[in-house]
């Protein structure tokens, strides 16, 4: 069967590189399905979950948006930061939530409202990814 | 002439601060290498982000998206990327003078531009002068990541949409080699000449939804990365000045106690010649 390479690179350097099955990515359009050979696309990302099917089995990796690049049997994922499940620290994580939610509890003006907001989902998508609900 | 203590204290001194700037100089050398691994790691990110830009840049003409096109400039913004430190020889004071060289030539007033500072330097010597400087960061880390300057970042390209500037130019030190580094001016934004700099690629893409929509999100991260490889390019410059000034400080005290150490045997071989003329002319006296 043919396989699809991954590469999922941030600015701090590679995250993830490897042959798999299928990719599945949140675009801003919805989620996508990318499977050896398909045609040539770019797609905004969503602070979400990258799915990669590898052998029957799943990993997911944590993005905070980006873009995805299609090839026909290349996948580039860019994004500002990326953590593979295993490597995400949970704790972190954990606080990261904490201080958005008070600063959300604080009456702020929209600018700091919004990336209370952004930061938030950010921490949350790194939570879930760890625990593997998705 | 110098009394023999105070040579021989002045030889003791300087052996003490060349092991300072010996241990700087091995410092700033293992500190380089390591900026060098960095910037070769954003490479990879940088040529892929370029490739697709260009790819939809040549593949829409005429996009009208904002960071493209360039508007009646009124106000300019220079983001000027030093050290926190000084002790690397003229890197902070390159970038400086090529600033404000830039800034007296164009601008009259002061209302006409401002300032985002990286580094302490810069910043200093800017609110210094009473310039309008509008953003800072400094005490980064000496090898940042990208969630260090995420803030500035952002900032500097939401500024430009929002209009509170209409032109971003970068300033910082371009890493040619170990020995040797050149002041840069890059004009982050507009993006205006960005088909024309980056080599067409001849993948033809779908774009999910439309290529202005990802125009909308490519284009900051773009810009972004830009002035994020501008750092890493910034850091490793500095990590090679401060190593090349401090081998010349550590050369330089070699020389001096050398100088030093003869002027030493000197005094100490006419405090002898003079003692033992001493003796005898006593001794004669005797006789």
């Amino acid at each position: 069967m043919k396989t699809l390479t991954v590469n999922i690179v941030t600015p701090d350097g590679p995250v993830y590189d490897s042959e798999v099955d299928m990719v599945i990515a949140n675009t801003a359009s919805g989620e996508i399905g990318i499977l050896p050979g398909h045609i040539p696309m770019v797609a905004p990302l969503v602070v979400g979950a990258v799915k990669l099917k590898k052998d029957g089995k799943s990993e997911y990796v944590a993005v905070t948006g980006g873009f995805v690049e299609v090839r026909p049997e290349k996948v580039t994922i860019l994004t500002q930061s990326a953590e593979v499940a295993s490597s995400i620290d949970l704790a972190r994580a954990k606080a990261a939530v904490k201080r958005a939610e008070e600063r959300l509890q604080m009456k702020q003006d929209a600018v700091d409202f919004e990336r209370a907001n952004l930061s938030l989902k950010r921490a949350m998508n790194r939570i879930n990814v760890h625990e593997g609900n998705i | 002439m110098a009394s023999l203590r105070d040579v021989k204290n002045k030889i003791t001194s300087t052996k003490k601060t060349s092991q300072i700037t010996k241990a700087m100089q091995m410092v700033s050398s293992s500190k380089l290498r390591r900026a060098e691994t960095n910037a070769k790691a954003f490479g990879p990110y940088m040529d892929k982000i370029q490739e697709v830009v260009a790819a939809i840049a040549t593949g829409t003409t005429d996009s009208g998206h904002p960071m493209l096109t360039s508007r009646p400039v009124k106000r300019t913004a220079y983001l000027v990327i030093t050290a926190d430190r000084g002790l690397a020889g003229a890197y902070n004071s390159n970038i400086i003078r090529a600033v404000s060289n830039a800034i007296t030539e164009r601008h009259s007033s002061k209302d006409e531009y401002v300032i985002l500072a990286i580094g302490r330097m810069g910043r200093d010597f800017f609110v210094k002068r009473g310039s309008n400087v509008i953003g800072e960061v400094i005490g980064l880390p000496d090898q940042p990541t990208f969630s260090n300057i995420k803030e500035i970042a952002r900032k500097a390209v939401g500024m430009f949409t929002d209009g509170t500037y209409d032109e971003l130019y970068m300033y910082y030190n371009h890493f040619v080699s170990a020995i040797s580094n050149e002041v840069t001016e890059k004009k982050v934004l507009p993006l205006t000449d960005i088909a024309s700099e980056l080599a067409t690629t001849n993948a033809s893409y779908e774009f999910e939804p439309s290529a202005e929509a990802i125009l909308e999100v490519l284009l900051p991260q773009y810009a972004e990365s830009l002035i994020f490889g501008a750092l890493l390019d910034g850091k490793a410059s500095e990590h090679s000045a401060r190593m090349t000034a401090m081998k010349n400080a550590t050369d330089n005290a070699a020389d001096m106690i050398s100088g030093l150490t003869l002027v030493y045997n000197r005094a100490r071989q006419a405090a002898i010649t003079q003692e033992i003329t001493e003796i005898v002319g006593g001794a004669s006296a005797l006789e």
